[in-house]
């Protein structure tokens, strides 16, 4: 122990650290997340009926494409770490290119889910919804409030693996230093661990 | 006074070292943990004084009933302001990022914290958010006129400028978060050679418990923060009464964070007091585990005690038993450590300096603040007290009081080290006086009015009320002769002192064995540590 503290003293490179750190990181990405699961506990508490009408207005079917195509961008961005380290820099493009393939296709589906949403006038502040009483303004407040949040990590996700890639590309990320590809990896798997939480909060609980 | 003589090396400071870049880019750009912890004094004291404006003139207001200088709407948003410049801008950054961040890496024997370039990122988001925070005042709209507290539903109804300071704050508990996953990275990773954990000097000890606070808790506020700038954009309703929303549960999710946050901000502190102590004492300090224990309980009970703030919003009785219960607890911690600081003092030989002064003067005011935190935290009295100028008083006895007090005791105690140079003691003793007496002048009235039922945060009050409360100005104007004094010594000193040496006030933790100031690196060499961080005797 006392050794690769030293060691670290020198060459100024810490990996394990980095990854100390980067879950640490994530760790208060899953507390931001946890204060929104609180109030949709408290406020799904007060008003079940109509969070439970609500939630069957959303499409399972949609949910659980999201669901499917963001656990198999986990199952790439994996396989990128494992790439890398085989010095096969073809199959670490290829894999994170996948990922961040599936991670569009991913927004798309928001997109066209929220778009639809919007449609029959259930967002926050629209007079429809304010005629379908208290607990549905809620829920559908959360809903933007959660997926809108959630997809804005895809979004970072997405740059954050883009920048991974560009380092893949000429050569300034490989075997010997993955640590950055390892973390944006572990950033990935938060964002799909979140989704699902969210997964069954909004879909599955009817 | 110890017999190290300055060494005439070669070294070159840390202040003098040539980077990449040049004049104040030499500085902002710069990784240095050193210069880093620089920048954020600089800008704390900035807002510092701002603030203590802000306060001054709130307390010329309240020097006679009725209207004196302003009208009721600018007192709320100069209370507001005052509140959240202080709180988020100087004191949760506060010791940590200045102190923290210049002396973690040295008291552990490290080069640098564990990543320089995020720590350089903190004090860029942190400026961020400040300007962001500041620009509330210049827009259209006003400042805002909340209290720093954003309570809903008053938060998203008012039409001043909430969106920037509301979103300033968000920002900034970024930049909390990234300097406490540093200092903890640091701390586990970072340790020189045998520096085991308890061989940990005290001052890294309570930056370690105040690191995990700050991940812990600061995202519950931000994420909160973030659903009041929903509610005021999309009008989303988690607030909004009549929406189905509920404005308690914001005042829940806000104190789940700003409770913590005062241990955030009294930690730090507490761990330069207790670097302090002993140095003075010339005594090892007395029950060091029992410090580091407390430490660590203070950080783990103070999650549990936010309800105490809410009283008389409404809760459950099982619940008001329980949080007052759980306040009465995190009490114990904090008075271990009274006994221990004046277990070191037992039978010490004692140098008179101006750092003792001011810790010897924070154990005074933090007693006050601590029991009469104790006549808050018992429900009845509560009921009485709550949201009178009582509420007022413990809390600057206890954040600027403690806070503040130690902040000075360590920026007096750390400057021959941090600037190479000494200050007049003479004249800093001098301050230390005047801002002590001011400091009580000013807030002592302030328990008495607000036993007597005056309420905080009015512009205005009744006859009766009239004698403290010019008693209370007064000591404002005292204690900012005071400051002045201490501020005009240190600059001073820190521009045309007489050079310091190594280890002017004999301590014996690891930054007294560096050059002062010290070298970019710190350290030649890694330095393997074989002893406890206070074997004086």
């Amino acid at each position: 122990m006392s050794q690769t503290i030293a060691l670290s003293h020198d060459i100024h490179r810490d990996d394990e650290g980095s990854k100390i750190g980067m879950w640490l990181f994530i760790f208060t990405e899953l507390l931001l997340f946890a204060g929104l699961f609180i109030v949709y506990g408290v406020y799904r508490y007060l008003n079940p009926v109509a969070f439970h009408l609500a939630a069957e207005e959303l499409s399972v079917t949609v949910g659980t494409v999201n669901t499917i195509i963001l656990l198999g961008s986990s199952a790439c961005m994996a396989m990128a770490s494992s790439a890398i380290r085989m010095r096969n820099k073809g199959m670490t493009m290829l894999m994170l290119a996948t990922t961040l393939f599936i991670a569009f296709m991913f927004l798309v589906n928001k997109y066209f889910e929220w778009e639809g949403k919007f449609h029959h006038g259930l967002f926050p502040g629209s007079e429809d919804l304010l005629k379908l009483g208290q607990g549905d303004t809620l829920f559908y407040g959360l809903y933007f409030f959660m997926t809108g949040l959630h997809a804005l990590h895809i979004i970072v996700g997405f740059i954050l693996i883009t920048i991974v890639s560009v380092r893949v590309n000429n050569n300034t990320l490989t075997a010997d230093n993955p640590v950055l590809l390892d973390n944006a990896g572990l950033y990935w798997h938060l964002v799909d661990l979140i989704w699902i939480f969210l997964f069954p909060l909004f879909y599955l609980i009817a | 006074m110890s017999n190290h003589i300055s060494e005439t090396t070669t070294h070159v400071s840390f202040r003098e070292e040539k980077g990449r870049y040049k004049g104040i880019f030499a500085w902002i750009f710069s990784t240095d943990h050193k210069r880093i912890g620089l920048l954020y004094l600089y800008a704390i004291v900035t807002f510092f004084l701002v603030g203590v404006s802000l306060g001054a003139a709130m307390k010329l207001e309240l020097i006679a009933p009725g209207k004196t200088i302003m009208n009721p709407e600018a007192y709320n948003a100069i209370f507001t302001l005052h509140g959240v410049i202080m709180i988020f801008l100087v004191v949760v950054p506060g010791l940590p990022a200045v102190f923290g961040n210049f002396f973690l890496p040295i008291m552990i024997g490290a080069k640098d914290v564990a990543f320089p370039k995020l720590n350089l990122l903190s004090w860029w988001v942190y400026m961020v958010g400040a300007v962001i925070a500041l620009s509330a005042l210049f827009m259209g709209g006003g400042p805002p006129d909340t209290g720093w507290t954003f309570y809903a539903p008053y938060s998203f109804k008012t039409n001043t400028n909430m969106l920037p300071a509301v979103i300033g704050a968000f920002v900034l508990g970024f930049s909390s978060i990234l300097t406490g996953i540093n200092f903890i990275v640091t701390i586990h990773r970072l340790r020189a050679p045998g520096m085991t954990w308890f061989r940990l000097p005290l001052f890294p000890w309570t930056l370690y418990g105040t690191a995990w606070i700050q991940i812990l808790a600061t995202p519950i506020v931000g994420i909160t923060l973030l659903m009041i700038v929903g509610e005021r954009l999309f009008h989303i309703g988690f607030f909004d009464p009549a929406l189905g929303g509920d404005p308690i549960l914001y005042q829940h999710l806000f104190w789940i964070y700003s409770h913590p946050a005062v241990y955030i901000m009294i930690l730090p502190a507490m761990g330069a007091i207790s670097e302090i102590i002993p140095t003075f004492a010339n005594k090892s300090i007395f029950g060091y585990k029992a410090i580091v224990i407390s430490t660590l309980a203070i950080a783990f009970v103070g999650y549990f005690v936010w309800g105490h703030h809410m009283f008389t919003s409404g809760m459950s009785g099982t619940a008001l038993y329980t949080f007052s219960f759980l306040t009465f607890l995190v009490a114990i911690p904090s008075a271990i450590k009274v006994f221990n600081w004046v277990g070191t003092l037992h039978k010490a030989s004692i140098q008179l300096e101006p750092p003792f002064f001011w810790a010897a003067s924070f154990l005074f005011v933090f007693m006050i603040g601590g029991l009469s935190g104790l006549a808050l935290g018992a429900l009845a009295t509560n009921v009485h007290l709550h949201d009178t100028a009582f509420v007022v008083a413990h809390f600057h006895f206890i954040v600027f009081g403690g806070v503040g007090f130690a902040f000075m005791g360590a920026i007096h105690y750390w400057f021959p080290k941090i600037w190479g140079r000494m200050y007049n003691t003479k004249v800093a003793t001098r301050g230390w006086i005047m801002f002590f007496i001011g400091f009580t002048t000013l807030y002592l009235p302030m328990f008495f009015l607000g036993i007597d039922g005056m309420p905080r945060r009015y512009y205005d009050y009744v006859d009766r009320f009239h004698g403290p409360n010019i008693i209370s100005t007064i000591g404002s104007w005292v204690m900012i002769a005071g400051l002045i004094i201490i501020l005009v010594n240190l600059i001073r000193g820190a521009k045309k002192g007489p050079k310091a040496t190594k280890n002017p006030w004999g301590g014996k933790t690891l930054e007294w064995e560096v050059d002062s100031p010290p070298t970019l690196e710190n350290f030649e060499e890694i330095p393997v540590i074989k002893r406890s961080p206070y074997d004086y005797r």
